[in-house]
C-alpha cells in the first residue's frame, strides 16, 4: 500500500472535546475516560488529542511538535528550524509504553520564535511566516511531520485507539482550559502516525466525523490559495477552509461557520431581511467552500471551541453545559461518563454553529 | 457649459462625471489617453481637448463629440447616432460596424476605417476624411458613405491597399484622378464629375466644421466605388 | 464526360401502398417537395433526391404509412474513400464551390463525455433521495472576487460584480433570429423565464416583441454588431461577446441575403435581402488587451449593470486564451467545443477545426486554478451537452454550467437533417418562411423546453443525490466524482481524472 498522505483517506470517528470557559484549567485525563465510552466508533487506526492553555511557561512561543521517522530527518528538519527561528526550548516529548500503542516515530517538541529579520524580509505577517514554514517541513523534508504549531497549545497523537494514545503521551500531566479528542476509524489505511486526528494548523485545531462528499471541489478550490492537501483527509480540507475564511478573509466563525454548512436557500429565504442579505452574500462569495456530505467538526482555539455539524445533520453531535464546563460531543454518553450531572443537554441544529469562548477570551487564566 | 480637468482621472470616474453631468454642454481639458468618453450618450456637446483614449463615443447615441487633437483607435464603434468631428487624424478601425450618424476627420484615419458600416432605414452613416485613408478603407461595407477628400500634402496614395475588400452596400468617394489599384473583383469604380447631393452636403459640413472653404472640393472630380452585388458570396457554397 | 456527377440519393421513402389514404399530407408538410400526387395512377409518389430525411412526412403521416431507409445503392466498398467522402469530391467537382453543411460535426470522432463515469456514495457516506430533501441546483454566474468590507455596523458589504441567477446549470446557447425562426426564438424565451435561466440572442439582434424577457435575455455582440445599440443592450440581463464558436473557429459568418426577410431585417437593423455578413475577427479586437477595451466599452456603456460573458471556440491553446480573459474584465467565459452545432459552417471547418469541450473544459478550469484566478470569470460547457449526464460531468470537471443548443432544437422537433442552411426547416426552426414558422406553436414548444430542462433536473438531482451531494456548488470541480474508461494516461492527465478502480 501507499504511505497515507500518497492518497485519499476518509474515515469515520468519534469526537469530543470540554473547555471550562472561566479558565480553570484540567488534565487530558477527562477527555480520555469520555472517549474510552465511544470505543466502538474507532477501529484502533488512530487517536488524538489537543489541549489549549497547556504550555503558560512557553505560551508567547509557537510550540511545534513533530514526528521524525529517523535522525536525518531530524537533522534536516533542525537545521531548517534554526535557519529561520530562534529555538528557544527543544526536547523529546516523554512517553511512556503502553500495549496498544506500538511503532512509534521519534517525537520531538520546539518552543519557537521568528527570527526578527527573516521575517521582516519576508513581508508576511508573522502566522503567515510560520504557517508556511510548516508547510515547507511536511511537503519537502522526508520523513518529518510538523503535527501540531500554535502557542500555547499542543496536539498529541498517534496510531492506536485514542485512550491508549492518550496514556501513552502522558496527558495526565499536562492541564489546560480546553480539550479535544478523536478516534479513528479510517477506511484506506494501515495507520500513520501523521494522519491521525487532531489535525492542526497554527493553533486551530480540527476533530471530524464523517466523510465529506464536496472534498474535491474544495480541495481544488482552497490549494488556490496557497494552501497544499498533502494528507487527501476532510480534516486537513476543513482545517484548511476555516484558515482562509476566519484568518485570512477576516470572517466571524458564525459566519465561516454560514459558508460551510450553509442553509439551504429555501431555508434562507425564510430568514428576516438582514440574516437572508448576510448569508446569500455569504453563498454568493465563497460557494466552493460549502461542504456537503455528512461532518461534525469541533475546532479548537486560542480561548474557546465551536461545534459544526453538517446542514442535513447526517452526523450525530450533542452539547453540555454544567457550570462554567460546556462539552461537545459524538454521543452524550461520553460527556455523562464525565460530568453525570448537567445543567443542560441539546442537539444542535444542522449547519448551526455553536461557540464556547473563555469568558474572558485570549486570557489564560 | 460644465468643464471637467481630466488630469489624473481614470476612464471611469472621467466618465461616470460626464454621465451624470446636468450640462448639455461639456468640456474636458488635458484629456490624455481616458478611453470609451461618451459611450452611448445621447443629447450632449461634448468638446474634448488633448488625446482621449480608444473606443471614443463607442456606441454613441446622438451626441456630439468634438476633439481638439488625434484620435486613437476604434473611434466611433458601433455608433448608432450623433457626430464626432476630429480636428486632427484618427487611428485604425475608425467607425468600425457604425450604424448610423457621422464622423469627420480633419486629417488621415489609420487602417480598416468605416469596416462593416452598414445604413438601416432613415440611419445613414457617414465618414469624411480630410486627408487619406490607410488599407483596407470600407472593409465588408454594407451602407452608408465614405468620402475621402486627399487634402494631405505628403504624397502618398489617397487610399492604401485592398480598399473596399468584401463590401456589399454603400458607396466610397475618392477625390482622386485615377481608380486606385487592386480593387477587388465586386466592386465597381466610376469617375464622376462632381458629387450627388447627399455627398456634397456632407463635405460641406466637413468644411464648416474645421473652418475649410468647400468651393474647390465640391468641384473637383470624384472616383465613386460601389459594390456590384449585395450578395457577393452566394456563388461560393455548394450545399454537402 | 458529364457536367455534373450524378449521386444517388442517401434515403429512400418507403410508403405503405395498404395503408396510404393519398390524404396529401405528406405532400403538404414537405417544403422540400419530395411527395406529389399523381394524377394518372391515384396514387402518391415521392421524388428522393430531394428527400432530407427530416421525419416531418414520417411523424405528420396519420397512417403511419411512411419511412425513411438509407439507399442501398453503393460504391465499391473502400474503408478509405468512405461514399461520404467521394461524393464531397464529386460535389465541388462539379461547382467549385465551398461545401456547407449544418448543425454539428457527425464524425465518430472520441466523446470524452461517454468515457468518465459519476460515483455514488456507498457506506461511507450516505446517499441522499432527492424527491424529499433539499437538492440545489440554483448557482450564480460572474465574478466571486469580493472582497470582505463592513459597514459601520460590522455587517458585511455586498461588494459581487453584477452576476446571473439561475435555478438549473443549464442555458439555451445562441442562435441567431435568422438562423433560427421568430417561434423558436419565442419557444425558448418563454422556457428561459419559466425555468429561471436564460436564452442567448445570438447576433441577430433582439426583436422588440422579445424585449419583456430581458430579465432571462443574453445578447450577443459578435464582430457584425447586428442589431446592437443602446436598447438592446439595455435590454440584456448580460452580453455576450462572442469571439468564435465550437463548429467554426475562427471564421466569421454569413446569413444569406435570403433570409434577411423584413422582419429579420429589421431586428439586425439592415437592409432587406443583403448578405449578413460576420467578420471572421473583431477588427477593433487583434490583441488580448483589445478584448478588455470591448468589455471595458460594453460595461461602461452599461454603467456596470451587466456582466460580460466573453465566448471562445475550444482550441489548441484554450487554457493561455482563458486565463488572459479572466484577467480582461469579462465575468464569465463560454466555451464551446468542436461538436457544436451551427446553422451552417464550411463542412471543412466544422470536421476539422478546435478540440473537444472536454478536454478544454479539463484545461481551462485546471489553469484558472494554478493562477489563482478561477473567482475572477465563471465557466459555462458548451458544444455537444447531449444529457443530464453530460451536464454532470462537465460540472465534475469543472464548469459552472452549460450551454445546451442542439438539444433544445431536438426538443422542437429538429430530427438532425443537417440541412439549416437551405432554409426550408419543415419543423418551422431554422426558416423564415412563414408558412413553415408557423407550425411551431410557441405554446407547445416552450413546453416541451421545460419539460426537457425539468427532466435534466430531476436526473442531475437524481445522480448529485447518489453522490451525496446537496448542492450544485459542491460539484463544481469535483473531479474525484469522476473515473474514467477507455482512456489513456494522456486523456487522464488532460482531465485530471483518476482511471476507474483507482482509489486516489
Amino acid at each position: 500500500m501507499l504511505k497515507e498522505g500518497a492518497f485519499r483517506n476518509p474515515s469515520g470517528c468519534a469526537i469530543v472535546g470540554v473547555i471550562d470557559r472561566s479558565g480553570r484549567k484540567m488534565t487530558g485525563e477527562g477527555m480520555i475516560e469520555a472517549i474510552t465510552v465511544m470505543h466502538d466508533r474507532s477501529n484502533g487506526l488512530g487517536g488524538g488529542f489537543a489541549g489549549y492553555g497547556i504550555y503558560p511557561h512557553y505560551k508567547d512561543f509557537y510550540a511545534f511538535h513533530l514526528f521524525y521517522d529517523g535522525k536525518e530527518a531530524r537533522q534536516e528538519t533542525e537545521a531548517f528550524l534554526n535557519r529561520y527561528f530562534e529555538t528557544v526550548y527543544s526536547s523529546q516529548i516523554q512517553t511512556r509504553k503502553v500495549a496498544g500503542v506500538v511503532d512509534e516515530p521519534l517525537i520531538f517538541r520546539y518552543f519557537l520564535a521568528p527570527l526578527p529579520q527573516k521575517l521582516s524580509r519576508s513581508h508576511l505577517d508573522e502566522r503567515e511566516y510560520v504557517a508556511r514554514c510548516v508547510n515547507r517541513i511536511n511537503a519537502q523534508i522526508n520523513g518529518a511531520y510538523v503535527f501540531s504549531s500554535g502557542k500555547d497549545m499542543g496536539i498529541f497523537k498517534g496510531v492506536g485507539y485514542p485512550e491508549d494514545v492518550g496514556r501513552f503521551y502522558r496527558l495526565e500531566e499536562y492541564e489546560g482550559y480546553a480539550w479535544t479528542c478523536h478516534g479513528r476509524y479510517p477506511t484506506n489505511t494501515p495507520g500513520w502516525w501523521g494522519g491521525s486526528h487532531p489535525f492542526g494548523l497554527l493553533d486551530f485545531s480540527v476533530v471530524h466525523n464523517g466523510e465529506i462528499s464536496s472534498y474535491d471541489a474544495n480541495r481544488r478550490y482552497i490549494e488556490m490559495f496557497g494552501y497544499k492537501c498533502t494528507l487527501h483527509t476532510d480534516t486537513e480540507v476543513i482545517t484548511y477552509i476555516i484558515d482562509y475564511l476566519v484568518r485570512r478573509q477576516g470572517l466571524t466563525l458564525t459566519e465561516a461557520a454560514h459558508v460551510i454548512a450553509a442553509s439551504f436557500w429555501s431555508t434562507i429565504e425564510g430568514k428576516d431581511a438582514d440574516a437572508r442579505e448576510q448569508e446569500m452574500l455569504l453563498r454568493r462569495m465563497f460557494p466552493s467552500l460549502l461542504i456537503t456530505g455528512p461532518f461534525s467538526v469541533i475546532l479548537g482555539y486560542t480561548g474557546g471551541l465551536m461545534a459544526l455539524g453538517d446542514r442535513l445533520k447526517l452526523r450525530s453531535t450533542v452539547c453540555a453545559e454544567k457550570g462554567d464546563l460546556a462539552f461537545i460531543s459524538s454521543e452524550e454518553s461520553a460527556i455523562r461518563r464525565v460530568q453525570p450531572d448537567l445543567d443542560r443537554v441539546y442537539s444542535p441544529a444542522g449547519g448551526e454553529p455553536v461557540i464556547y469562548e473563555l469568558y474572558q477570551k485570549g486570557g489564560n487564566a | 457649459m460644465r468643464t471637467i480637468d481630466a488630469e489624473g482621472m481614470d476612464y471611469a470616474q472621467l466618465n461616470a462625471q460626464v454621465r451624470s453631468c446636468e450640462e448639455e454642454e461639456i468640456c474636458i481639458t488635458r484629456c490624455i489617453g481616458q478611453r470609451y468618453i461618451g459611450t452611448g450618450l445621447s443629447g450632449r456637446r461634448i468638446v474634448v481637448d488633448g488625446t482621449p483614449g480608444n473606443a471614443l463615443g463607442a456606441y454613441l447615441d446622438g451626441a456630439t463629440i468634438r476633439v481638439n487633437g488625434n484620435v486613437q483607435e476604434a473611434t466611433g464603434d458601433t455608433m448608432n447616432a450623433g457626430v464626432i468631428a476630429v480636428a486632427g487624424s484618427a487611428g485604425d478601425a475608425t467607425g468600425y460596424a457604425m450604424r448610423g450618424g457621422r464622423i469627420f476627420v480633419e486629417g488621415n484615419v489609420g487602417y480598416r476605417c468605416g469596416i462593416h458600416i452598414k445604413a438601416y432605414r432613415e440611419n445613414r452613416p457617414a465618414i469624411v476624411i480630410g486627408g487619406r485613408a490607410g488599407s483596407f478603407l470600407g472593409e465588408y461595407q454594407a451602407g452608408g458613405t465614405i468620402i475621402v477628400l486627399g487634402l494631405h500634402t505628403d504624397g502618398r496614395p489617397i487610399v492604401g491597399n485592398f480598399c473596399g475588400t468584401g463590401m456589399h452596400g454603400g458607396e466610397i468617394f475618392l477625390r482622386c484622378e485615377h481608380v486606385p489599384p487592386r480593387l477587388p473583383a465586386q466592386v465597381r469604380a466610376e469617375r464622376i464629375a462632381s458629387l450627388p447631393a447627399e455627398a456634397a452636403s456632407l463635405v460641406q459640413e466637413w468644411c464648416a466644421a474645421f473652418g475649410r472653404d468647400a468651393r474647390e472640393l465640391l468641384s473637383s472630380a470624384y472616383i465613386r466605388l460601389t459594390p456590384d452585388s449585395n450578395n457577393p458570396y452566394r456563388q461560393m457554397y455548394i450545399a454537402n | 464526360m458529364m457536367d455534373r456527377m450524378y449521386i444517388s440519393p442517401a434515403y429512400e421513402v418507403v410508403r405503405d401502398a395498404a395503408r396510404c389514404t393519398t390524404c396529401r399530407l405528406c405532400e403538404q408538410q414537405c417544403a422540400n417537395g419530395v411527395h406529389a400526387f399523381d394524377v394518372r395512377t391515384g396514387r402518391m409518389t415521392a421524388d428522393n433526391g430531394r428527400c432530407v430525411n427530416c421525419h416531418r412526412c414520417v411523424c405528420m403521416c396519420p397512417t403511419h404509412a411512411l419511412k425513411i431507409v438509407r439507399s442501398d445503392d453503393v460504391y465499391p466498398e473502400n474503408a478509405n474513400w468512405d461514399a461520404q467522402t467521394v461524393n464531397e469530391v464529386y460535389r465541388q467537382a462539379d461547382s467549385g464551390g465551398v461545401l456547407l453543411s449544418s448543425m454539428g460535426n457527425p464524425k465518430p470522432q472520441p466523446i470524452f463525455w461517454d468515457r468518465l463515469l459519476i460515483n455514488a456514495s456507498q457506506v461511507t457516506n450516505p446517499s441522499i433521495d432527492p424527491l424529499r430533501e433539499p437538492m440545489e441546483t440554483r448557482l450564480f454566474l460572474g465574478k466571486r472576487t469580493a472582497k470582505i468590507e463592513r459597514d459601520k455596523n460590522g455587517k458585511l458589504k455586498n461588494t459581487l460584480a453584477p452576476g446571473l441567477t439561475l435555478e438549473v446549470p443549464i442555458l439555451f446557447s445562441a442562435m441567431s433570429y435568422g438562423s433560427i425562426s421568430y417561434n423558436a426564438h419565442a419557444c425558448l424565451a418563454r422556457a428561459a423565464e419559466e425555468l429561471g435561466t436564460y436564452y442567448n440572442t445570438g447576433e441577430g439582434g433582439l426583436h422588440r416583441d422579445f424585449y419583456r424577457y430581458s430579465r432571462n435575455t443574453i445578447v450577443q455582440v459578435a464582430s457584425g454588431r447586428f442589431g446592437v445599440f443602446k436598447d438592446y443592450l439595455g435590454k440584456a440581463a448580460a452580453i455576450e461577446i462572442k469571439m468564435g464558436q465550437g463548429a467554426k473557429p475562427g471564421i466569421g459568418g454569413h446569413l444569406p441575403g435570403m433570409k434577411l426577410t423584413a422582419d429579420v431585417s429589421e431586428t439586425r437593423m439592415i437592409p432587406q435581402g443583403t448578405d449578413a455578413i460576420s467578420p471572421a475577427p473583431h477588427h477593433d479586437i487583434y490583441s488580448i488587451e483589445d478584448l478588455r477595451q470591448l468589455v471595458c466599452s460594453l460595461k461602461e456603456a452599461t454603467e456596470y449593470r451587466k456582466p460580460v460573458i466573453v465566448k471562445v471556440a475550444a482550441v489548441h491553446n484554450a487554457a493561455a486564451i482563458a486565463s488572459g480573459i479572466a484577467r480582461s474584465g469579462a465575468d464569465i467565459i463560454a466555451i464551446d467545443g468542436y461538436r457544436g452545432g451551427t446553422g451552417a459552417a464550411p463542412t471543412r471547418i466544422r470536421d476539422n477545426v478546435g478540440i473537444p469541450i472536454e478536454l478544454a473544459l479539463a484545461q481551462v478550469d485546471q489553469r484558472l486554478r494554478d493562477e489563482g484566478i478561477r473567482d475572477e470569470v465563471s465557466l459555462i460547457a458548451g458544444g455537444s451537452i447531449r444529457s443530464s449526464a453530460d451536464v454532470v460531468k462537465a460540472i465534475a470537471l469543472g464548469a459552472d454550467a452549460c450551454y445546451i443548443g442542439t438539444a433544445a432544437l431536438l426538443a422542437l422537433g429538429c430530427h438532425l437533417c443537417r440541412s439549416c442552411h437551405t432554409g426550408l426547416c419543415n419543423w418551422g426552426i431554422a426558416t423564415q418562411r412563414p408558412e413553415l414558422v408557423a407550425r411551431l406553436d410557441p405554446d407547445v414548444g416552450s413546453r416541451r423546453l421545460v419539460n426537457l430542462v425539468t427532466a435534466w433536473k430531476r436526473e442531475i438531482q437524481e445522480m448529485m443525490g447518489g453522490m451525496g451531494i446537496n448542492s450544485i456548488e459542491a460539484l463544481r470541480g469535483n473531479r474525484l466524482m469522476l473515473r474514467g474508461v477507455g482512456l489513456t494516461d494522456r486523456e487522464l492527465d488532460i482531465l485530471g481524472v483518476r482511471y476507474a478502480g483507482e482509489n486516489m
